[in-house]
């Protein structure tokens, strides 16, 4: 099959953005995890990091180390010769407890968009997501494939704090925060499951590429499954989908 | 804010996880040099602000660069790029920074702190590497190794000011060529909105023709963003590794440790340049501090007891001091 090449626009002297489009796009996003497999494996001299994004990848490099031209060669080849990645998908299950003081927007939303909570907790615990990013805080996880009828716009005034694993929804995305911070996003729910764990075996749990499925839990359970979360247990767990 | 900076947390920008790092990795490779530490020693980074510290359970070489701040141990005043040592139970006082925003403070032989995902940097918010200094906490010191001379360095001299280079890009496509014009010519103000995740700068509005959002991609140290207000905000070391709005242009890594001693009211002018000038530019400087090893001179030590006693010269109690 044909792919169309990448565009490759510099980000400065010590990377570049390799670009496969501007859209939220399943087929784009797999692009850019597979050229991201594909340079791990090669492992070319003078590359630094690589961060997988919605629709580009941005490749840090050492400008002493490695020539530009060679690099952009090497990407250039591996990202029009290769397929997306078809290799089995890590799916996680998430935890959730939705609503009341785990989710204050909840009511809010569900009023919006004419659903009940129950129904808006089916609509939004029914899907299988994707991982299309992880950015903005460590292991924060955007997730594709939101059910249309809950996008909502971003709130007008974010709010400077939100309790950390919140389960929150902005525009057509939903995501899984991890430490404190601030936010635009509607808040849906919060899972015991922390993505990031500073000290634990893994530090990091999910990953770009991954899937997730979110499992209704009653609140009377948060306490005993965030101590175990806190003790450094996953409390999620996954399986090749 | 105070804090431990290495030259940063690499590897795990694809977790969201911001290098951190020093704003100014020049004056902390200055700072480490002064002691003989390998260049990205993690030191103590101030910022604006300075800070006393009391030496408690072993003797130290110290060494300070950046920001132009006064170094004084016990008291006695300690010239500018000039080592120093401080014994148990003195005082090192840091003054704020008189010219310059970020200071340097490192110790011979480093911190003896664990590092966290490869490195000692402190990022605030996603509280790695530990969070900033506070009044009262006591920071682990490897021990000073006896007989170390007193080293010091010349003077910088940083010549005339000079523009801030810049590439244009990745999404300069976004904005009218009198947004281009303007950056390219117009000078900006440093506001008082800075910190180690962004500088936001005053000036000439830049317009977009696309609207400022973009979806979410990668933003290295040095993006140039320019949110729905037209301002540009340069992201620093702290800055997150994805964001929505659009980068007009980078500044070349030769120029970031200048730019982030620029303090809020200077005035900045942007220059472009080609990929191929800021690769020599940056070589330049990464010889320039790879050879300031050979710069070093060493120092007329006031012959103390103490310091008598650490080289070996003599041996068994002396009274009096020898000053």
């Amino acid at each position: 099959m044909e792919l169309s090449a990448p565009r490759i626009l510099a980000c400065g002297d010590s990377a570049i953005n390799v670009e496969f489009g501007d859209t939220v796009d399943a087929w784009l996003n797999a692009r850019v995890l597979a050229l991201d497999a594909a340079l791990h494996a090669a492992a070319p001299q003078g590359v630094v990091e690589t961060v997988p994004t919605y629709r580009s990848l941005l490749v840090h490099f050492d400008p002493l180390l490695v020539d530009l031209p060679t690099l952009i060669a090497i990407i250039s080849d591996l990202g029009i010769q290769l397929p997306p990645k078809t290799d089995r998908v890590r799916r996680w299950r998430v935890p959730v407890v939705y609503g009341a003081e785990f989710g204050e927007d909840i009511a809010d939303l569900s009023r919006l968009h004419g659903l009940t909570q129950a129904e808006l907790i089916a609509r939004h615990a029914g899907a299988v997501y994707r991982i299309y990013m992880i950015g903005f805080m460590p292991g924060f996880a955007y997730l594709g494939g939101l059910d249309p009828r809950l996008a909502t716009p971003r709130r007008t005034q974010p709010r400077p704090w939100i309790p950390a694993q919140s389960i929150s929804i902005g525009g057509a995305q939903t995501a899984i925060s991890t430490v404190e911070g601030p936010s635009g996003w509607h808040l849906i729910g919060r899972t015991p499951v922390r993505g990031f764990m500073r000290g634990r075996d893994p530090v990091f749990l999910y990953d770009a590429g991954d899937e997730v499925v979110f499992e209704p839990v009653e609140s009377v359970k948060w306490a005993a499954l965030d101590a175990m979360a806190e003790r450094g247990e996953p409390v999620a767990s996954w399986a090749f989908a | 804010m105070t804090s431990l900076q290495d030259l940063g947390r690499f590897g795990f920008q694809r977790f969201g996880v911001s290098p951190a790092g020093a704003m100014d990795p020049e004056a902390l490779t200055r700072a480490n040099i002064l002691v003989g530490n390998p260049a990205g020693t993690a030191a103590i980074e101030f910022c604006m602000l300075g800070g006393t510290f009391l030496v408690e359970s072993t003797s130290l070489q110290i060494g300070f660069a950046g920001g132009g701040a006064t170094l004084s141990v016990a008291g006695r005043n300690v010239p500018a790029l000039t080592g120093a040592i401080a014994e148990i139970g003195e005082t090192v006082a840091v003054g704020p920074m008189s010219d310059g925003v970020y200071g340097y403070l490192a110790i011979a032989g480093g911190f003896d702190v664990r590092p966290e995902l490869g490195s000692l940097s402190v990022h605030r918010r996603a509280g790695l590497g530990g969070r900033p200094l506070q009044r009262g906490d006591v920071i682990p010191v490897h021990g000073l190794e006896r007989g170390k001379p007193i080293m010091r360095l010349p003077q910088v001299d940083p010549g005339p000011p000079t523009p801030i280079r810049i590439i244009l890009g990745p999404q300069d496509e976004f904005f009218t060529p009198e947004a281009i014009a303007n950056l390219l010519s117009a000078p900006f103000s440093i506001s008082g909105q800075a910190d180690r995740m962004g500088i936001r700068l005053t000036g000439p509005l830049l317009e977009h023709t696309k609207g400022f959002n973009v979806v979410s991609d990668g933003i290295v140290t040095g993006h140039i963003q320019v949110p729905g207000d037209g301002q540009p905000i340069v992201l620093m070391r702290d800055r997150q590794t994805t964001g929505g709005y659009p980068k007009i242009a980078t500044i070349i890594s030769a120029d970031l440790s200048r730019f982030s001693q620029m303090r809020p009211g200077t005035e900045v002018l942007f220059s472009a340049v080609s990929r191929e000038e800021a690769i020599i530019l940056w070589r330049t400087a990464q010889d320039r501090l790879a050879e300031l090893v050979q710069h070093l001179a060493p120092v007329d030590v006031r012959l103390s007891s103490a310091h008598l006693l650490g080289t070996n010269l003599i041996s068994g109690v002396i009274s009096g001091d020898l000053e």
